[in-house]
């Protein structure tokens, strides 16, 4: 299943709720606000580092680039994605959930 | 693959539409069929006509109808949902006794069943909201 | 054949309109005889509390319209227990919503089934669309 998060985890828990709840295997996928939750050294990366080691991470790279966040402060293994690389997890995934 | 999608946001204060925009224009390239886009909560917003923002800005609405009109696109406004923030069609305004209409082209107002509909008929339902 | 819907609330009534307009969705799918599911967590579950009394706010109090879910066939629903803990609830504080049993003599049943978060990820897999509010 592929998870969409669109809040930073600096304002709720969107992003925890749905870590709780991705299984091994599963993918999620930061977008709009969400992208934040992609930045290194905040309160909330230990939470995104930890669950990496059962989950694959994306970041829609428009989102991040929009806010001004420059890729090398991208935790290490988030994988950067446009538009066209959402439709492709979309589509790899057999359902996606959005978590709002 | 067939994709629908569900916008529960209105245009201009969320990003939800401008996302669903953009991935529904990225599905298309990729050679995707679009089953149907369903439009909830403050999403029926985004259907109508009389949304003018200034010239330097995009125009949301005009932006669905052109990608319906080229791509065939099925726009589907909730009927309860526009009901309830004044949006209405020409059988929707003469009904309830309103002297105006104000849906944009493109799209249409039906059911919840069509959103209910989209997730049997699709191979994938995306949710684009706050 | 049919498909495993599941609704997915996570937020509060009343501040927002979404858990009004998500269950207005369920009433309506129903009908379309697919293999439902609702799941409340987080502050979804301030959906199900009793002793909701909306008059002096001048909005309608839509939550004795869960208890009408069991007639429309909707009875698989499915609580957070560390959502509701952490909001020092229980199962007592939540609207008792029930179902008649058809395979069972028409027994009345309860609809909510209390689950943990790792249950209900597993339930979350289990769906072919999730419907999120």
């Amino acid at each position: 299943m592929l998870h969409t998060v669109n809040k930073s985890p600096l304002d709720r828990n969107t992003l925890e709720s749905c870590i709780q709840h991705a299984l091994k295997g599963s993918a999620v996928l930061l977008i709009e606000d969400g992208v934040y939750g992609a930045m290194q050294g905040t309160q909330k990366s230990p939470m995104v580092e930890s669950a990496m080691k059962e989950v694959s991470f994306y970041v829609i790279g428009p989102d991040l680039k929009a806010r001004g966040i420059d890729a090398s402060r991208v935790i290490d293994g988030i994988d950067i994605i446009d538009y066209s690389g959402f439709v492709d997890l979309v589509a790899k995934y057999d359902k996606t959930q959005s978590w709002l | 693959m067939k994709f629908s999608i569900l916008v529960s946001e209105g245009p201009y204060t969320h990003q939800a539409a401008d996302t669903a925009y953009n991935f529904t224009q990225a599905a298309l390239e990729k050679g995707h069929e679009i089953y149907r886009i369903f439009f909830y909560h403050d999403g029926v917003n985004n259907g109508t006509r009389l949304t003018t923002p200034p010239q330097d800005d995009r125009n949301i609405v005009n932006r669905w109808s052109a990608l319906a009109l080229e791509h065939e696109i099925d726009l589907v406004l909730c009927v309860a949902a526009a009901q309830r923030r004044g949006i209405a069609d020409a059988d929707e305004a003469r009904r309830n006794g309103k002297d105006a209409d104000n849906i944009a082209a493109g799209f249409r107002i039906s059911g919840l069943g069509q959103l209910i509909d989209a997730g049997i008929e699709s191979d994938r339902l995306i949710t684009f909201g706050d | 054949m049919s498909k495993r819907f599941l609704y997915v609330n996570r937020k509060a009534p009343y501040g927002t309109i979404y858990a009004l307009e998500s269950l207005e969705v369920v009433l309506i799918g129903a009908a379309f005889e697919q293999d439902v599911s609702l799941a409340f967590l987080d502050d979804g579950v301030f959906q199900l509390t009793r002793g909701q009394q909306t008059d002096e706010l001048g909005v309608k109090n839509f939550s004795p319209t869960y208890k009408a879910l069991g007639d429309y066939d909707v009875n698989k629903i499915y609580v957070e227990r560390e959502s509701l803990e952490a909001r020092g609830l229980s199962l007592d504080d939540l609207l008792p919503l029930t179902y008649e049993d058809e395979d069972d003599d028409w027994a009345e049943k309860d609809s909510i089934k209390l689950v943990s978060a790792a249950e209900l990820a597993e339930i979350m897999q289990a769906q072919d669309v999730v419907l999120s509010f």
